[in-house]
């Protein structure tokens, strides 16, 4: 590992730490508006599932259109749990206890998944996940789960067709999901879990076995003829950014107190827009998608000024940003007339 | 790369400290009222939204052209929550800054829901339009205007099997709805109750929401009577067009997420022929309060406003008369508000576009629903 | 026989699936590139025949042709503006986002200018359709007429990709780009040809959905357009008679499971049976297979 790298590090939980302690600082002293106060931790856990899909997209270089499933699993999972143990155990072990469950479920759905999905290749790879993602949101949406003094009850069908007594507590119901799992998340948790995904994530890059993930991306006959092993490292690499990605879901689940299978939230679209945080952000580099997932989660709440043509607005930015930060010619004018700020290289 | 995040962050930031600065205005007293709302206005849900948005402008002009209430003008803010309830959130957080004092919102039950625990923990005083799942109003401070989705899958088995519209009924409906498969559930209950088989039961999603064929086949072979549609009109409109390709013309019933449909532009009105609805709004009713919003809300927007916009409608009334009965200010505190609010709530009735409606501290409203069928493509009461 | 009732109600639905996918297979297989905004293009060719036909009156044969000429133009201008300046960008997920954006553009413009209500589109096929067993069966005329449009379009396609000197520049452009500009094929007209095509064939599949399914709304496009998607893949991608016929698989797939499984879970049926087919063939029931070679 050069000194460079890192330094590199060091900058990106610099960054995350700083502007925590900052946002602290503005929330004790009130300047800060209750509008932004509220963003903070679905900032966060955007900002996790992001460095987890570019774990898996830049380090690994597989195209996941998925990750949002693993975020309902963790986040179904978690809350279920949170809210069946709501009145048994006291807030603070619940919490850490769904975190681990949520995480648990998703690394062993990201590693099921993982068998079949990464004997693929590119389009096809990146279909099968999107496929796998809707599935696992389909299912959600339709299970029905309830406890009575008779034990659990579980319905794929309605809710009639459990026949569980009418004292009994539904915990699933259905489309409608989980209602009232408490909110447990708060500013600190979602930047310590931040904080915590960034260190695993870009301590494997700078390992060993990151640099065989790597060298599988970038040329995965070379790597195998060096006695890599291609499967296990992959296996590897994309059961951690499931793992991740469960992690931000438990927080999305414990941050509102509704939660529903839908595809705003857990379909195909949400996975994509993860992946937009990743592409804008630098493909590979972990720091730019914490950044991008911060900026473009704000964009459109900071546009509601706009009334009816936020989203109109928002979209142009967002082929803007892209042609401006992607295009060929782009980089080229942005080379010639600001290279003071290109000095230092992409981490990669 | 490095240039656009310094470009972005720089932007960031500077959006980020005007959104700050922003929070610290609204600790002024204020000389109106502040009535803030949440709904899809894009997305998926943008029709219902909209037509929320669109019919509290009219009631708050109205109302200020009239000369407000108690000579204090209304403010009014709409934000938008794409059909998210974490959106929702953070718009209702957005409108708090601005001042909002009382919240008609939100349009749908699950942002309703998650909105509540906020509401709640303000102790802001919240009425939803059409916010209809039970867990909506849970808490003292939420109140609605529409009718619950329990109360209306009772109702429309108890008026089908008192009629004796039909003993074989299938349902179509939307599992992802939770006002849909609210409907549902209580009505298989019910119609177990009052001897009504139910043939054929199928659901729908909203990722799935074009074909029906499936569904319509399944009551058709298993002989149903009569097809229950506690559904929007939209779908609607789409199965009775598929029904009528398949040659199937059963009884079809819905509830007020029906309301609507002869409006959807350039519909075949003969395929809604004979549809019965219960429904406590309708567009094409001739009193005078009826009339008069219509009327105004095609000129202003150039669309029949649906059941949303009339208990969207209802809900600023309901506002004005409570702040008139309880004598609230403009310069109260928010907590103050809201509890005058809850009180005065139970105390008026408001003779609205959905009926007249009386509330009980439970926030569930009390109102007459109408049976209508639908003849040449306009309402006839069924009584 | 009630067997062959759902088996009829898939191919209709399968039938729409498979237009869809034969343009998108078009702009994926030629210029290998996800369109995500293809689906709204459908949405966009809808509303214009919406517009020419039920606001402004006229023919609805009119409608059409307005419709594959707006449709051709916004594809040539969308692929000027937005995919082309990143074709070299190092990455293809670049035009993947940008495609994103345009899809949210187009879908928030509609709902600007016509705002969010559901429109009814008139069906543009008056017939009915064949009654066969005395009654008890019905092919309805729209998906008689959209599976003979998609196998003329299919012919269509075919002779202009392999017998053209247009066609096979695509196919060259596809295998190679680089090799191809140096065979002295303008590869950036090779490709604004394959969007002008592809985007046409979006407004024409559009059209028939819609009559199929006459409810239009602007976020009509994005479901049908990923399930095409879906569909293609599920052919193998680039072959064109694989994703007809890969539409139609989705299409009886999903009756059926709708029908025989559950109503609620078919989504989850449809992706099942994409992954299963994925994993047994991994380039698509068409597909070709390639060789990696070091």
């Amino acid at each position: 590992m050069t000194m460079k790298k890192i330094q590199d590090k060091y900058i990106t939980y610099g960054m995350v730490v700083i502007a925590y302690v900052l946002c602290e600082i503005l929330m004790r002293t009130g300047i800060m508006s209750s509008h932004i106060k509220g963003l903070l931790v679905p900032m966060c856990y955007y900002a996790i599932v992001a460095v987890g899909l570019n774990l898996c997209v830049g380090i690994l270089g597989e195209l996941s259109l998925g990750h949002a499933g693993f975020m309902c699993v963790g986040a179904y999972t978690s809350a279920l749990f949170s809210f069946a143990m709501e009145d048994v155990i006291p807030t603070v072990p619940r919490f850490i206890m769904a975190l681990i469950i949520g995480v648990a479920f998703s690394t062993l759905f990201g590693f099921l998944i993982g068998i079949p999905v990464l004997r693929l290749k590119g389009d096809y790879l990146a279909i099968v996940t999107l496929a796998f993602g809707e599935i696992i949101k389909n299912i959600f949406n339709a299970v029905y789960l309830g406890i009575d003094d008779a034990g659990l009850h579980i319905s794929l069908k309605d809710m009639s067709s459990m026949g569980m007594d009418p004292s009994g507590k539904i915990l699933i119901n259905g489309a409608q999901g989980i209602t009232g799992t408490p909110s447990d998340a708060n500013f600190t948790i979602a930047a310590f879990l931040l904080l915590a995904s960034l260190f695993v994530v870009q301590n494997l890059i700078n390992s060993r076995d990151g640099r065989a993930i790597m060298a599988i991306r970038d040329n995965r006959i070379a790597a195998e003829s060096n006695g890599i092993n291609i499967t296990k490292y992959k296996m590897f690499a994309f059961t951690i950014s499931a793992a991740i990605a469960g992690t931000a879901g438990v927080l999305f689940s414990h941050n509102i107190s509704t939660l529903t299978a839908t595809s705003q939230y857990f379909g195909y679209n949400a996975s994509i827009l993860i992946l937009v945080y990743v592409v804008l952000g630098g493909i590979g580099n972990i720091r730019g998608s914490v950044i991008a997932a911060v900026i473009l989660y704000l964009l459109p709440e900071l546009l509601r000024g706009l009334s009816d043509y936020r989203m109109l607005i928002y979209s142009i930015v967002l082929i803007v940003m892209m042609l401006f930060n992607w295009a060929p010619k782009a980089r080229e004018f942005r080379e010639k007339h600001f290279a003071f700020l290109n000095k230092r290289k992409e981490a990669r | 790369m490095k240039l656009f995040k310094k470009v972005v962050s720089v932007a960031a930031a500077s959006a980020m400290a005007v959104s700050l600065l922003s929070g610290c205005g609204s600790s002024a007293p204020s000389d109106t009222y502040k009535i803030g709302s949440i709904g899809p206005a894009t997305g998926g849900g943008a029709a219902y939204g909209t037509c929320v948005k669109n019919s509290i402008q009219i009631a708050v002009d109205e109302i200020n052209q009239a000369g407000g209430i108690n000579g204090k003008k209304i403010e009014y803010k709409f934000e938008d929550d794409e059909l998210n309830a974490e959106k929702a959130v953070n718009a209702y957080n957005s409108l708090k800054d601005w001042g909002m004092q009382f919240l008609l919102g939100t349009v749908t039950s699950a942002s309703s829901i998650a909105v509540s625990e906020k509401t709640k923990e303000d102790n802001m005083f919240q009425l939803t339009p059409s916010g209809s799942a039970a867990d909506c109003v849970k808490y003292e401070n939420v109140f609605r205007v529409c009718f619950s989705d329990p109360n209306q899958g009772i109702a429309s088995a108890d008026y089908i099997a008192d009629n004796g519209l039909a003993t074989k009924i299938g349902i179509i409906y939307d599992s992802s709805d939770v006002y849909s498969s609210g409907i549902y559930q209580k009505f298989a209950e019910e119609a177990a109750l009052k001897g009504l088989e139910i043939v054929s039961a199928e659901a729908f999603n909203a990722d799935n929401k074009t074909d029906f064929s499936v569904h319509i086949q399944k009551a058709k072979d298993n002989g149903a009577e009569l097809v229950f549609l506690p559904i929007y009109y939209q779908e609607a409109s789409l199965v009775l067009s598929q029904a009528a390709t398949m040659d199937y013309s059963p009884k079809f019933f819905g509830c007020d997420g029906l309301d609507g449909l002869t409006a959807v532009k350039n519909f075949d009105e003969s395929l809604a022929e004979g549809v019965m609805l219960l429904t406590p709004f309708a567009a094409d009713a001739t009193d005078d309060l009826t009339v008069n919003f219509v009327t105004k809300y095609k000129e202003q927007f150039g669309e029949v406003p649906n059941q949303f916009g009339a208990d969207a409608y209802d809900a600023v009334y309901a506002v004005k008369a409570a702040i008139e009965k309880e004598g609230i200010t403009p310069d109260m505190s928010v907590s103050d508000i809201c509890e005058k609010m809850k009180k005065g709530m139970t105390e008026i009735e408001v003779a609205g576009l959905t009926g007249t409606i009386t509330w009980d501290a439970s926030g569930e409203p009390t109102k007459e629903p109408k049976a209508v069928v639908i003849e040449n493509g306009s309402y006839k009461s069924m009584q | 026989m009630s067997f062959l009732t759902y088996f009829i109600n898939g191919l209709s639905l399968g039938s729409i699936y498979a237009i869809i996918a034969l343009g998108y297979t078009m702009v994926y297989g030629i210029a290998k590139m996800l369109n995500f905004a293809h689906g709204d293009f459908i949405m966009v060719g809808c509303y214009v025949v919406f517009t020419v036909v039920s606001t402004m009156g006229l023919n609805p044969v009119v409608g059409i042709v307005v419709s594959i000429v707006i449709c051709t133009l916004l594809g040539v201008t969308t692929e000027k503006v937005a995919y082309k300046p990143l074709r070299n960008a190092g990455s293809p997920l670049a035009v993947l986002i940008t495609a994103i954006g345009v899809s949210y553009f187009l879908e928030n413009a509609a709902l600007l200018i016509f705002g969010a209500d559901t429109k009814a589109f008139t069906s543009v096929i008056p017939w009915e359709g064949i009654i066969l067993a005395g009654g008890a069966l019905k092919i309805q005329g729209v998906t008689i007429i959209t599976i003979a449009v998609s196998l003329v379009i299919l012919i269509v396609l075919q002779t202009f990709i392999y017998k053209t000197k247009a066609g096979q520049a695509m196919l060259a452009v596809s295998e190679d780009k680089g090799a191809a500009s140096l065979m002295g094929i303008d590869v950036n007209k090779t490709i604004s040809l394959t969007f002008a095509i592809g985007s046409a064939l979006a407004a024409i599949a559009g059209v028939l959905m819609c009559s199929a399914y006459p409810s239009l709304t602007p976020y009509t496009g994005a479901m049908p357009g990923i399930k095409a998607f879906v569909a293609a893949v599920l052919g193998g991608i680039g072959s064109i008679p694989g994703a007809m016929i890969g539409g139609l698989i989705l299409g009886i797939i999903e009756i059926l499971g709708k029908t025989y499984v559950s109503s609620q879970l078919s989504d989850a049926i449809v992706f099942g049976i994409l992954v299963i087919v994925l994993l047994v063939k991994p380039t698509g029931i068409l597909g070709k297979n390639v060789q990696e070679k070091v």
